[in-house]
């Protein structure tokens, strides 16, 4: 009877409200596999993250549609699987092939539709659980109708209740997590085993390690040119990099900061930081809490340009650039202006190390209302940003150098940086961008060692 | 309350709303001075003098483009089509002005018109007077239509698509007139453009239509409940478009069994959307195939006395067909 085991179509799920396709990356699942519900069965890459497809029954992968690498559209049969315990459950096909030997005694003259049930009468009787071989048929050709099951079900006929609810009770009985205070369904076996997390690097550019090469495809052996698959991300970034290109009239601005006192500041905690936070109090944590301080006073850098109108966006939600070896993500530190200093490396450490270890969610990516860039942690002194389509302003900050610098006609060894900032020209002017840029400025020179970070 | 004919009804309604609003006229072929063909109109001009029941050329274009034009200066014009067979000279005017202004003008202006038209053969009219033109209008967005089959649905349908703001082609069923009577309340009532009406309960089948074959349904349904225990649940759409979905389907749930029943020919009539809305919707509670009782497609209403009869429906043609479904 296997092939008559009722087999569940797996669909390509909507990740999000835009999305209309995702291509599979791997399989974790193949043809005979044992799934247990929520287990992930296969990768997904998507415009815009990564992702794993959790299955939404136990059973066992049966069949694999789409493949490796193939682009399928939102709602498309990805696999089946037949589902666990199937064969225990009532089979509507299986009493349908056994109809003809055992045909109801009381029935009578032609029986041609006997074994025909209409969509009506397969709903009712799956819902109620009724075995369509003990239900007369008055129909033409001896068919069941849909009356003829009301009635039965009416009579008391129905053989059993469903039984899912019983089934459920019984897997929630002997689930290994009943117990935990977080009991949690979605949650596998695997994520409550801690493992100690593998070790990412946060910032800068570990010259040591070797660039991952994108796989290189070779075509036509022995030309001097190798193809490179353009990656769905690729695609995405170089499509928004030429949206905002080609839509935003960008100019540019640079200003230099004297961050001599920043420098000071964070020698002193920083140690103290790390041991009792767990992780690094970054120059980035302060540089955000000083352009988002300068973002309130001058709101209209938090803006979008809609042709006719310019909205200006009452939360400050911060996008941070964030590199891996091949690629550049944008995650986005929702309400950055509710945060301090602390509440900022935090959030900075953990987007960054999402990014790197590839499990940003769409939710880590939306919303973003103005951009920053540390593109100091790879040594630039200098940089002209593209605008992360559709923002106002992106800005960077530059590598902090010890510079001889005139002050009060004396020279003196400070630790400089640059700021750059590339604006959307047809919402910001140069007076305006001046006066947010001098506001950065002031309020990174305004550290002191007396400044407190939580 | 008063018993009256349809045509009685509709009279009544015309009436009821030139003395409420000034702004309310009637335009057409012989409306004035001989009251209409079928007697329609007789009498208004007598009541509202000749610039607000004004006889036209025979120009049906013409008579709907006056109407269309006067509706967007922000008159409420009833413009009548002698017989719906005649107003295909008007469907430009119709489906490319009336149907568009209010979305062409990005909702600038708007045609309250309302278009009457009788429908309908049976009355040995032969291929130019028995047409049932709903397709060719049905489908068109902007535009809604109603076909009512009793003298209630006439006044209180014929109410709502005057005071209605967008066009309304109202499609009264010729072979009704005289046939049809019942109570219509002298009182200012209308019928929403856009319910379905359910005329009938019942538990084996479910037939669905509109207009005059709703009175063959009816009667067969009495009659297949006296004689065979058959009971039908019966649904008047009334509003040919928007069609009132949910109520289609509440109405297909309740047996399973559907029987779409129009005078008009089945292809491509409002039967195959109809069908169409249950397939998408009711899958699942489908318990016969969906069935249509409609006339033939054939290119005319014969004129010939058997030939009509053979096209037409009746209580006969209706009822073998619900009979049928009762029993699949």
């Amino acid at each position: 009877m296997s092939e008559n085991q009722k087999l569940t179509d797996v669909v390509m799920p909507q990740l999000a409200e835009s999305l209309v396709s995702a291509t599979i990356a791997k399989w974790l699942k193949q043809p005979g596999d044992k799934v247990e519900q929520y287990e992930p069965i296969c990768e997904v890459i998507t415009d815009k993250v990564n992702a794993e497809i959790p299955s939404t029954i136990d059973g066992v992968m049966s069949e694999l549609i789409a493949e490796e690498g193939q682009n399928v559209a939102v709602g498309e049969v990805i696999c089946r699987m037949a589902a666990a315990g199937q064969t225990a459950a009532p089979v509507v096909n299986q009493q349908a092939q056994e109809v003809p030997a055992s045909a109801p005694t009381g029935a009578s003259g032609d029986q041609s539709m006997r074994s025909r049930y209409s969509p009506a009468v397969q709903s009712l009787a799956a819902e109620h659980g009724v075995n369509l071989n003990a239900v007369q048929g008055t129909g033409m050709g001896g068919r069941i109708t849909r009356k003829d099951l009301l009635a039965f079900v009416e009579n008391g006929g129905a053989a059993s209740q469903p039984q899912n609810t019983e089934v459920q009770g019984n897997q929630a009985a002997q689930s290994p997590f009943r117990d935990l205070p977080h009991a949690n369904p979605a949650v596998t076996p695997e994520q409550y085993i801690s493992k100690p997390p593998a070790p990412e690097r946060n910032s800068g550019l570990h010259m040591t390690e070797t660039p991952k090469i994108p796989p290189i495809e070779v075509e036509r052996g022995g030309e001097r040119e190798t193809l490179i698959d353009v990656t769905p991300l690729r695609n995405a970034i170089a499509t928004n990099m030429r949206q905002s290109v080609s839509e935003i009239p960008h100019a540019w601005t640079m200003v230099e900061v004297d961050v001599t006192n920043l420098v000071l500041l964070r020698n002193k905690l920083k140690d103290e930081f790390k041991r009792r936070e767990g992780y690094n109090l970054t120059y980035l944590a302060f540089f955000l809490k000083a352009v988002v301080n300068a973002i309130k006073d001058y709101p209209i850098m938090n803006s979008v340009w809609a042709v006719n109108k310019i909205i200006v966006k009452r939360d400050i939600n911060i996008s941070l650039a964030v590199g891996t070896e091949d690629s550049v993500m944008t995650p986005v530190i929702q309400r950055a202006d509710q945060k301090n200093i602390a509440g900022l490396a935090r959030e900075i450490e953990e987007l960054a190390t999402k990014t790197r270890q590839g499990k940003l969610k769409l939710e880590d990516m939306q919303g973003g209302t103005f951009t920053v860039n540390n593109t100091g942690s790879f040594g630039s002194i200098l940089s002209y940003p593209i605008i992360n389509y559709p923002q106002a302003a992106i800005l960077t900050f530059e590598s902090i150098v010890k510079r001889p610098v005139v002050i009060n006609d004396m020279i003196a060894v400070r630790s400089m940086a640059n700021i750059c900032l590339s604006l959307d020209h047809r919402i910001l002017d140069g007076v305006i961008c001046g006066r947010f840029l001098q506001r950065v400025k002031e309020n990174i020179e305004a550290y002191t060692l007396d400044t407190k970070v939580y | 309350m008063a018993v009256m004919e349809y045509i009685d009804a509709i009279r009544l309604a015309i009436k009821e709303e030139m003395e409420k609003d000034e702004s309310v006229f009637v335009l057409g072929e012989d409306v004035g001075v001989k009251g209409g063909v079928f007697t329609t109109t007789k009498g208004l001009l007598e009541q509202f003098g000749e610039e607000r029941v004004m006889d036209t050329p025979l120009a049906e274009s013409a008579i709907a483009g006056v109407a269309i034009g006067a509706a967007m200066v922000g008159m409420k014009p009833i413009a009548e089509m002698q017989y719906s067979d005649f107003m295909l000279p008007a469907t430009n005017q119709i489906i490319s002005e009336a149907a568009k202004i209010r979305y062409r003008s990005n909702n600038d202006w708007s045609c309250p018109v309302v278009v009457r038209a009788p429908i309908g053969g049976g009355i040995f009219g032969g291929l130019y007077h028995s047409q049932c033109p709903e397709s060719i209008f049905f489908g068109t967005p902007g535009l809604k239509i109603v076909a009512p089959f009793t003298a209630y649905d006439a006044k209180g349908l014929l109410k709502a698509a005057i005071q209605d703001p967008d066009p309304v082609l109202f499609f009264e069923n010729k072979k009704c007139y005289k046939m049809i009577q019942g109570d219509v309340p002298l009182d200012d009532y209308t019928v929403p453009i856009g319910e379905a009406n359910l005329l009938r309960e019942g538990a084996d089948i479910t037939v669905i239509g509109y207009s005059m074959p709703l009175h063959f349904c009816m009667q067969a349904a009495e009659e297949l409940e006296k004689e065979e225990g058959i009971t039908s649940h019966i649904l008047d759409l009334r509003t040919l478009q928007p069609l009132d979905r949910d109520s289609i389907i509440e109405a297909v749930r309740k047996t399973g069994k559907v029987l779409i029943v129009h005078e008009d020919n089945k292809t491509g009539g409002v039967g195959a959307e109809v069908a169409a809305i249950i397939s998408e919707e009711c899958l699942f509670d489908l318990d016969a195939p969906i069935m249509r009782c409609c006339s033939p497609d054939v290119p005319a209403m014969p004129i010939s006395p058997p030939m009509e009869k053979f096209y037409m429906l009746s209580k006969d043609k209706v009822k073998e067909a619900m009979r049928t479904l009762a029993i699949y």
